[in-house]
């Protein structure tokens, strides 16, 4: 049995650890490029939100690998990736696939669960709790050193002194993260990670603008639907902060509920005077967190999502309301497979100006009330 | 003091209801006028951009209902089975509303969550009380007097096939859709999509005054029990948690299976959620597995009536066709 999955930013990296470290066979589905969003459009409904016809792209390209299980969320609604898994299962089945397909169901869906499936499956003994604890202690902590790592590159990458060269340490250290195979050996390279981000020359005179990046998880975690938004924002001299990173993905999805973090519904209540109930996905939290970037002090948001993503466009209907109500410019981008890199790069530059022409008008203001 | 429906999106299944209630406690309720071109045109240019085309249309009922009352009623319609949801717009409506409609009278939007179990209808009631000041007494009054009527309601659409308008409106010579249809040769078809789509004359370009017109039967999920959806999802490895979607699901799934329909029209809105999926699977099914004629309509505001008439006659030619075939066979075989 070789397991895949989906694609979702770097999340293969510790799934990948965390399967392979349990004794199973895992082939990641090759990155995303044109020919997995083509395949995945060309196969999957016409409506269908992005994440499901890119998954069934990685779908296909894994199979083409060898791979011959598919391990995925579920979900009980109201929003669609619940259902993913039932229409993909026939577009694969369709087309002629032989293939198990595993899918974690909340509410038992935690982990656990998850691996009794799957060695009911291949018909193989359970994993002691010692050996599950291993692989998942290594694969949590590379989760939480990749989302280190995008912070920390996002900040550099607006003041390094020679462009490219925060990537450069970035693919550096993505690299690292991958190989290291030992909770100890991570332990200690984390400690020289961290050193490593002060080893690119920077300009510390320059004081960048910062934006938050909000949405559709989806769209946030995976740079190629996104175009690359953190490093085009970088290349502009911005930094950048988004609100759901991988460890967030992993606790959300496959940690028993308990072990989430308690401020979040704190957060969460930020929406309430737009968004006054759970919508699905993520579009609550969508417009909680513009609120949270205001009250950091971040000049501006971008709001991400998949043309005709449900709970983001119940979220969209509130944004000028609280971006006017929280005076922080928020811009919306709709992705879709024929969202394309020319134009894409010229509306960005026109948001930060617009937020730098902001800015000089606020500056301005504040001096004047001063005076 | 008068209590405005928007004339959208569930008044198509529980106005009886709405209206009984509001009326028992002693209040006027006012309808918004039948979709027109006008409130449509309102709508779009009130709601955010991306949203389906229901959701626009809702808006601009909201909106013609600004000065005609002291306040509108509109739910936040969280769930109507257990364990099930209808979609993220619905929960997220009333919000939608505030955020884009300014001037809005005094808005009533207590949530409707029966994902607990349906008792939890008295949550909804009570909230009710509590936003209009009357006894709790009095709510229940109301409640069970008009969940009878809605009762009513809910039967005549399946004892005697009615459409909503027709049993809404006490249509007595319309005694049942079908009725006019003597012949049971005649062409059968399952008309599948969410009530607010196909029941509303304008949103839908009169697709059930057509069929009518052309002496078709038809049959919509209103119109078949709940067992027989039931029945029909029995086949899905996983149950359905969008309650409209698996009543399309259910019974497009239950008439394949018996055979019982000459073909399946499918209307959905377009950017719709859940029918990008339902629509998917039931069309992967006919085409896989029955050999049926399928036609998928897709609504929005650009839909041009003339497309439209053009591709209905088309798949009802083809209807004529293969049925005009197999009686001749089977008389002269
Ligand atoms: S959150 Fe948006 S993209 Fe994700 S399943 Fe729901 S509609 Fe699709
Ligand atoms: S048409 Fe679809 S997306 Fe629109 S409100 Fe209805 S269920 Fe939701």
């Amino acid at each position: 049995m070789k397991i895949t999955f989906p694609h979702m930013g770097n999340i293969y990296i510790p799934l990948k650890t965390l399967f392979e470290n349990l004794g199973f066979e895992v082939i990641p589905p090759p990155p995303c490029t044109k020919r997995t969003l083509e395949l995945g459009v060309a196969n999957s409904p016409e409506f269908a939100c992005l994440p499901l016809k890119i998954n069934v792209g990685n779908f296909i390209e894994a199979f083409e690998k060898g791979a011959d299980t598919i391990v995925m969320a579920g979900g009980i609604g109201p929003c669609r990736f619940g259902y993913y898994g039932q229409v993909q299962r026939e577009i694969l089945k369709d087309l002629g696939f032989n293939f198990n397909m595993i899918i974690l169901e909340p509410p038992q869906g935690h982990f656990f669960e998850l691996l009794k499936k799957i060695n009911f499956i291949i018909n193989k003994k359970n994993n002691s709790i010692k050996d599950i604890i291993k692989a998942a202690t290594l694969a949590w902590k590379k989760a939480v050193l990749l989302d280190k790592l995008d912070v920390e590159i996002c900040k550099l990458r607006a003041i390094e002194i020679t462009k490219g060269q925060s990537d450069g340490l970035y693919n550096y250290n993505l690299q690292r993260i991958i190989e290291i195979n030992d909770e100890k050996e991570m332990s200690a390279y984390e400690v020289e990670m961290l050193k490593s981000f002060s080893s690119i020359p920077v300009n510390n005179d320059k004081k960048p603008i910062k934006i938050g990046i909000v949405g559709e998880i989806y769209t946030i975690l995976e740079p190629f639907v996104n175009l690359d938004i953190e490093k085009q924002l970088g290349e502009l001299g911005t930094e950048v902060y988004r609100n759901i990173y991988i460890t967030d993905w992993v606790r959300e999805n496959l940690l028993p509920s308990f072990l989430k973090p308690k401020d979040y519904k704190k957060m969460l209540d930020l929406s309430r005077p737009f968004i006054n109930c759970f919508i699905g996905g993520h579009g609550q939290e969508s417009i909680a967190q513009i609120v949270n970037f205001s009250k950091m002090g971040f000049d501006g948001v971008i709001h991400l999502l998949p043309f005709t993503c449900m709970p983001e466009i119940v979220a969209k209907s509130a944004i000028p309301k609280v971006s006017q109500k929280y005076s922080i410019p928020v811009m919306t981008i709709v992705l879709d497979e024929h969202s394309a890199e020319t134009g894409f790069r010229t509306r960005l530059e026109a948001f930060i100006d617009m937020i730098y022409h902001n800015k000089e008008g606020k500056d301005f203001a504040r001096v004047c009330t001063w005076n | 003091m008068y209590i405005g429906i928007p004339r959208a999106l569930f008044y198509y299944k529980y106005y009886p209801f709405w209206k009984n209630f509001f009326e028992s406690l002693g209040y006027k309720v006012v309808l918004s006028s039948p979709t027109n071109k006008e409130i449509v045109k309102k709508g779009i240019e009130l709601c955010v951009d991306d949203a389906c085309l229901p959701i626009k249309v809702f808006h601009g009922h909201v909106a013609d209902l600004i000065g005609k009352t002291d306040a509108i009623y509109i739910p936040r319609i969280i769930s109507i089975e257990p364990k099930e949801y209808i979609c993220p717009k619905f929960l997220g409506l009333p919000d939608m509303i505030r955020n884009s409609i300014p001037n809005l009278p005094y808005v009533i939007d207590p949530e409707l969550n029966l994902y607990r179990g349906k008792n939890k209808i008295l949550n909804h009631i009570l909230q009710i009380s509590e936003f209009l000041n009357v006894s709790k007494r009095k709510a229940f009054v109301a409640y069970n007097k008009s969940l009878r009527i809605q009762r009513q309601f809910d039967s005549q659409l399946v004892e005697k096939q009615m459409i909503p308008q027709d049993a809404l409106y006490n249509n007595q010579e319309i005694s049942s859709n079908n009725s006019h249809i003597k012949n049971s040769n005649n062409l059968k078809v399952l008309l599948l999509g969410h009530n607010y789509n196909i029941y509303d004359d304008f949103i839908s370009m009169g697709l059930i005054r057509k069929l009518q017109k052309q002496n078709i039967n038809f049959i919509t999920s209103e119109m078949v029990t709940k067992k027989i959806i039931l029945e029909g999802t029995k086949k899905l490895e996983k149950d359905m948690f969008w309650t409209l979607g698996k009543q399309t699901i259910g019974t497009a799934y239950y008439f394949l299976d018996r055979k019982k329909v000459d073909g399946i029209i499918h209307v959905a809105s377009f950017g719709c959620g859940p029918d990008s999926l339902v629509g998917e699977l039931i069309e992967k099914r006919t085409k896989r597995d029955y050999n049926i004629p399928f036609l998928y309509l897709n609504l929005d505001e650009h839909a041009a009536e003339t497309g439209f008439n053009t591709r209905l006659e088309a798949f009802l030619d083809v209807l004529e066709g293969r049925k005009y075939f197999e009686d001749n066979i089977s008389t002269y075989g």
